[in-house]
């Protein structure tokens, strides 16, 4: 997958990602809201296939599904920071957002810049500039419900075998 | 070769004899509680096809945080989730009047030591201070927890905090945690188990000890033990019958790293907006005139808290441009606050007592802020926009620090009262 590049900083948390006061608001609202007060062009501007790229402790705070969920409805592909706090990290991975840890990731894209990923490798190559990096491995458990597409996938083979 | 809390409690749930960081590891749950996202984790559980969680005696479900409903949109929510836990065969059900989750679930004795616990909020930690592993999840796999009664964890290294040294009165554990995140990073225990241990963590009571399991989160942390004692075991006594083995980390145990903190010199500290790292001693916070001042949440609204707070105002009144919101976490804290005196005493000196929940803290009920005001909290967290307008300010620091701050209508250092 490849796709343009929306940078951010150390930090970013989850009431600017989805601020709580538009949660129990439609979806369409909440999405117009989405990291503006980070970045007010952003989610009028992003579009389906971008990437992030973003500093450390990417996710910090709340246990809101609905951060990685936004992201991923306003069609970023994946984001690769150079750290995540814990809880976001496994939420993105829950519903099939591809979310890679690359610790020297900020210093090498600009905003803007064309990213291409290969999730599988974790390589990540700056189109833009020419060059490639590669990620920290995923574990096995987090690839396996990626390339299902998530946690309902998943859930839909149990359902299906009829255990428990 | 020794374990810390975190391992044992791991290896446990694992069924294995001994588990190492870094190893992934899928653990049977002992206790998965929902708050008011139940009603997203049931549709997830629709969507998959599954009817049924695993096993109802150990999920729990509790509204706080829209209680009592603010908007018809939430008051629909409320209305959907009591028709998922009947579906669902919750029986252990805790509709709006009970307070917040983590303070509700050690009162109902739910919180046993050695047990691990998820539920979709972030502050599960705080079960951290009984000696339980408690963390927090998302809705998706919650919805794998209610159906499979298991999740894969990956085994975090432990970082160790050592407290030594005397606390100077009105100075709180508050004041200890974001010492903590202020001197280290709210990075310091990324992705680690955090044990808070010394001298003074034994001396603690439990109200303080839940503050800073409570902000284990806030530096990042999967859990935040204290190693659990004869304090937890009284606490316990009354409150379940069921059988439970006070853990303890081993002597010999391994620690990524152990930090000394010496709190014989420490100030009361005050996080300024954005980050809860942003703490600065009392002493050097300068003139901040504050708007609100907002007593509660599951950081610091708790019996102790609010009996600080009565200490500090009573006599006096809260300065004429502030107002003071007093947000008791739970009604069992409502009703003993009430029976000692102190509500009637926060009443007098012009406080606003609100009913148990999360009130503002997390941005979409009561007692929000308008653009340009700020406030002093007690909460846990002070990011751009997090209680009310982004154009707002939120100041962190200790239920003495608010009171006094309430009083002289700015931030305030508590040790003058």
């Amino acid at each position: 997958m490849r796709g343009k590049v929306w940078k951010f900083g150390n930090n970013v948390d989850t009431d600017a990602i989805t601020p709580g006061k538009y949660m129990s608001a439609p979806e369409a609202e909440l999405m117009k809201h989405v990291l503006e007060v980070i970045n007010p062009r952003f989610a009028q501007e992003v579009k389906p296939g971008d990437m992030i790229v973003a500093g450390s402790n990417f996710g910090c705070g709340s246990s809101r599904e609905s951060a990685p969920a936004a992201l991923k409805t306003l069609g970023i592909g994946a984001i690769v920071a150079e750290s995540f706090a814990r809880i976001f990290f496994r939420n993105a991975i829950a519903i099939g957002l591809p979310a890679l840890t690359c610790p020297e990731i900020s210093a090498l894209f600009a905003d803007g810049d064309e990213l291409e990923l290969d999730l599988i490798r974790g390589r990540i190559t700056n189109l833009t500039q020419g060059k490639t990096f590669y990620a920290q491995p995923l574990p096995e458990q987090m690839l396996e419900v990626l390339s299902k597409g998530g946690i309902v996938p998943l859930l839909k083979d149990i359902a299906s075998k009829g255990t428990k | 070769m020794g374990a810390t809390l975190a391992e044992k409690i791991l290896a446990m749930a694992s069924g294995k004899d001994e588990v190492k960081p870094g190893q992934y590891v899928t653990a049977g749950i002992d206790l998965a509680m929902n708050t008011d996202q139940m009603y997203s984790v049931y549709r997830v559980l629709s969507e998959a096809g599954i009817g049924r969680v695993w096993d109802p005696n150990k999920v729990v479900c509790l509204i706080d945080h829209y209680t009592p409903t603010p908007t018809v949109e939430s008051a629909e929510v409320s209305k959907k989730i009591r028709e998922v836990v009947k579906a669902l065969n919750i029986r252990n059900f805790y509709d709006q009047r009970a307070g917040i989750a983590h303070q509700v679930l050690p009162e109902k004795g739910w919180v046993l030591p050695g047990e691990l616990i998820v539920a979709t909020d972030s502050h599960t930690t705080t079960y951290g201070a009984f000696g339980a592993a408690g963390t927090g999840i998302g809705v998706s796999e919650m919805a794998y927890v209610l159906t499979a009664g298991k999740l894969w964890f990956k085994v975090p290294e432990t970082t160790k905090f050592y407290i030594f040294g005397t606390l100077q009165p009105r100075v709180m554990s508050k004041d200890i945690i974001l010492h903590i995140a202020g001197k280290y990073s709210t990075e310091v225990a990324q992705y680690k188990s955090v044990e808070f241990a010394g001298p003074v963590a034994k001396e603690m009571s439990l109200d303080s000890r839940m503050t800073m399991s409570n902000m284990a989160v806030e530096i990042g942390a999967k859990f935040g033990f204290f190693e659990p004692d004869e304090k937890v075991t009284q606490y316990l006594t009354r409150r379940t019958n069921k059988a439970f083995q006070l853990l303890r980390p081993d002597e010999d145990a391994t620690y990524e790293r152990v930090y000394e903190v010496d709190v014989s010199s420490l100030e009361p500290q005050v996080a300024f907006p954005f980050a809860v790292d942003n703490a600065k001693p009392i002493s050097q916070v300068g003139e901040i005139k504050v708007n609100q001042a907002l007593l509660g949440s599951c950081t610091n609204g708790r019996l102790e808290d609010l009996r600080i707070a009565a200490g500090i105002l009573r006599g006096r009144k809260v300065h004429p441009d502030t107002r003071l919101l007093v947000i008791p976490a739970s009604a069992e804290v409502y009703r003993e606050a009430a029976t000692e005196g102190i509500l009637s005493t926060l009443i007098d000196a012009g406080a606003i007592i609100c009913n148990p929940g999360c009130g503002p803290c997390f941005g979409a009920h009561m007692g929000l802020l308008a653009s340009g005001e700020a406030c002093v909290a007690s909460i846990n967290r002070n990011f751009k926009g997090r209680m009310g307008s982004p154009e707002a300010k939120v100041y962190l620091a200790s239920p003495a620090t608010v009171a006094a701050s309430a009083i002289e209508g700015k931030i305030a250092d508590p040790r003058n009262y």
